[in-house]
């Protein structure tokens, strides 16, 4: 704040009024920074008394976990990362081609009430919660893949990777969809007047001039899906197991969390351990967020 | 069931009644049972133990809250063996058990506290084991289903149980369905099944319910899964199950729990240190009256024999 020139008009009591909301509105700035410290020093703080006890390389690599052991319990997560990373890859590699080309779809392509209904419908995907499409993964899907792909059993990555596909599909289309209408008209027209076909006007100047917003999109698509837990849950078979193929059950970090958590001793080794998983999860979402934006910013860079 | 778990179900039935009447008492919920209380203060009844039961008690308590406004029943879980050390050392006055009292505690309540413990069989806990309803087999032992189901067991294909085809199913692989490692049903077929110093196999389906399981086996030709006997749905059939080779195989119903017949049961046990007081007894022999045991029914557990 520069002081400015004094105006005699305004009084004593303005200025304070002007202070205090100041710092309010800091505080709302800072709050997240806040927020997510707090969170990851309380996680870590639960968990943190098992790291002393931990095999790194057993907690890492090993695919044993049986916490609940009366004679060894055995806390390896190798088989969960498996799981997570597997699940959210194969739900990424069906959703960003589907969401990326409906966002495409939806912004260039649509004009008046198709685009609206289309755009309601999408959303509206987008609010059915995770049990519901948990319960659908269970019993709708299952028998379905058994019985398309001749396959033992329908709960498994795929149906998981679907689930999880279609619940990231919406967010990534809205934003996606936001970033394309942020492309100033001008390129559009520039592009038609230098007689390119719609198609080279999409690939060669809305994409690369909107890179930054479609990358935001699917990002927050790969974090819905790393961080979803009841669908997963539900739809995975939540077997510790690491895939053959894509039929087959697996089971995730989260819904590990979710399954185990509610009946555990506070304090015990298995809740603390539970607690480092939370630390895992935690570490991977940063990773991939500060990889994005060291690729955003490499891209501002160019 | 040594695990030292934790779950801190305080009931406070009766609570909103006493609110109700304004009282506004609530917080005096302490007053020693022991004691002879005061008209219109509370009875608090300490009813710790067995995990597998505490779903069970926790809907026992919250249904007589209703009935006698003035017994507070507080439920804990913590494994059987913490309610009958419970009773030793005088901080429960009612033990959840999911197995017999042993002699030596027996012993120890008799040198702490110079009382001999009373036992209530409070109802049945009795898991079935459940395949699609397409599944031609019947019938299975207790051996064969460790085989399925312990980690260095040896069966994973249907064709070496003697089920060639499955209608529906894909394959002879055997899909093992099970709980997550935490619950009361996850414990007690390790018991009864695996075997308390042997492990699952890993890679089974964990379930994190027993409809769930249910439901999953009804949808998948080649599954097997445990879950309680009254969860069945259509679409899933009860095995026959026998001890071992050679043994009959036992139908699981409500008969067959009543006469030990059937091998994958167990009656699950109320105990008090003495003679329960009255407010106890009043508890005790209401959870054995029909409508206790409707709850027993609703809960997933097999009731006592109608007298």
């Amino acid at each position: 704040m520069k002081p400015a020139v004094p105006r005699a008009s305004r009084s004593q009591l303005a200025i304070m009024v002007e202070r205090v909301i100041e710092g309010l509105v800091y505080i709302c700035g800072i709050s997240a920074i806040i927020f997510v410290f707090g969170i990851f020093f309380f996680v870590f703080k639960e968990g943190a008394p098992f790291l002393a006890k931990l095999n790194f390389t057993e907690f890492f690599f090993s695919k044993e976990w049986i916490p609940t052991s009366s004679v060894q319990p055995k806390y390896g997560i190798g088989a969960l990362i498996v799981g997570t990373v597997s699940v959210t890859a194969l739900a990424m590699l069906i959703a960003v081609p589907f969401g990326l080309g409906a966002a495409v779809f939806v912004s260039e392509f649509c004009t008046g009430k198709t685009k609206e209904t289309l755009k309601i419908t999408i959303e509206l995907l987008a609010a059915i919660p995770s049990v519901v499409w948990g319960f659908i993964g269970l019993s709708v899907m299952s028998p379905v893949i058994i019985s398309v792909f001749h396959v033992p059993v329908g709960v498994n990555l795929l149906n998981a990777a679907l689930l999880l596909a279609l619940m990231s599909v919406p967010i990534m289309v809205s934003i996606g969809e936001d970033a394309l209408k942020a492309v100033p008209d001008s390129y559009r027209e520039a592009g038609i007047a230098l007689g390119a076909t719609k198609w080279q006007l999409i690939y060669r100047v809305l994409i690369p001039a909107a890179k930054n917003g479609l990358l935001a999109a699917v990002l927050l698509g790969v974090g819905r899906a790393i961080g979803e837990t009841m669908a997963v849950l539900m739809a995975t078979g939540h077997a510790v197991n690491i895939p053959d193929s894509i039929f087959d059950p697996v089971r995730t970090l989260t819904a590990t969390i979710a399954a185990e958590l509610g009946e555990t001793s506070h304090g015990s080794p298995h809740y603390q351990v539970l607690f480092l998983i939370g630390v895992v999860l935690f570490s991977i979402t940063a990773v991939v967020n500060l990889a994005a934006d060291f690729i955003v910013k490499g891209i501002k860079r160019k | 069931m040594t695990m030292n778990k934790q779950i801190n179900w305080s009931i406070r039935a009766g609570a909103v009644a006493t609110l109700a009447a304004g009282l506004l008492l609530t917080g005096c919920g302490k007053s020693d049972s022991s004691g002879g209380a005061a008209s219109g203060s509370k009875k608090t009844v300490a009813n710790i133990g067995s995990d597998t039961m505490v779903n069970l008690a926790a809907a026992w308590a919250e249904a007589y809250g209703a009935i006698d406004k003035s017994t507070v029943i507080e439920v804990n879980g913590g494994g059987s063996g913490v309610g009958i050390k419970g009773l030793i050392n005088g901080t429960a006055e009612l033990a959840n058990s999911s197995r017999h009292i042993e002699d030596k505690e027996k012993a120890e309540l008799k040198e702490k506290r110079q009382l001999d413990s009373k036992e209530f069989i409070v109802g049945f806990d009795a898991l079935a084991v459940y395949v699609h309803k397409d599944n031609p087999i019947n019938e299975i032992t207790v051996e064969q289903l460790a085989e399925i189901y312990r980690a260095d067991g040896k069966i994973t294909k249907w064709s070496e149980l003697g089920v060639t085809s499955i209608p529906g199913g894909k394959g002879d692989e055997l899909i093992r369905v099970s709980r997550q490692n935490n619950s009361g049903t996850y414990e007690y077929f390790k018991e009864a099944v695996v075997g308390k110093k042997n492990e699952f196999k890993l890679g089974s389906l964990d379930m994190n319910g027993s409809k769930d399981v249910v439901e999953l086996v009804g949808k998948t030709p080649n599954a097997i899964g445990y879950s309680g006997m009254g969860y069945a749905t259509p679409s899933v059939k009860k095995l026959k199950v026998a001890k071992k080779k050679g043994e009959p195989y036992v139908e699981p119903s409500i008969a067959a729990t009543h006469d030990k017949t059937y091998p994958i049961a167990r009656p699950m046990y109320f105990y008090t240190a003495g003679e329960p007081a009255p407010h106890v007894k009043a508890y005790i022999d209401w959870a054995m009256s029909d409508a206790g045991q409707k709850i027993v029914e609703t809960t997933g557990y097999v009731p006592l024999p109608k007298k």
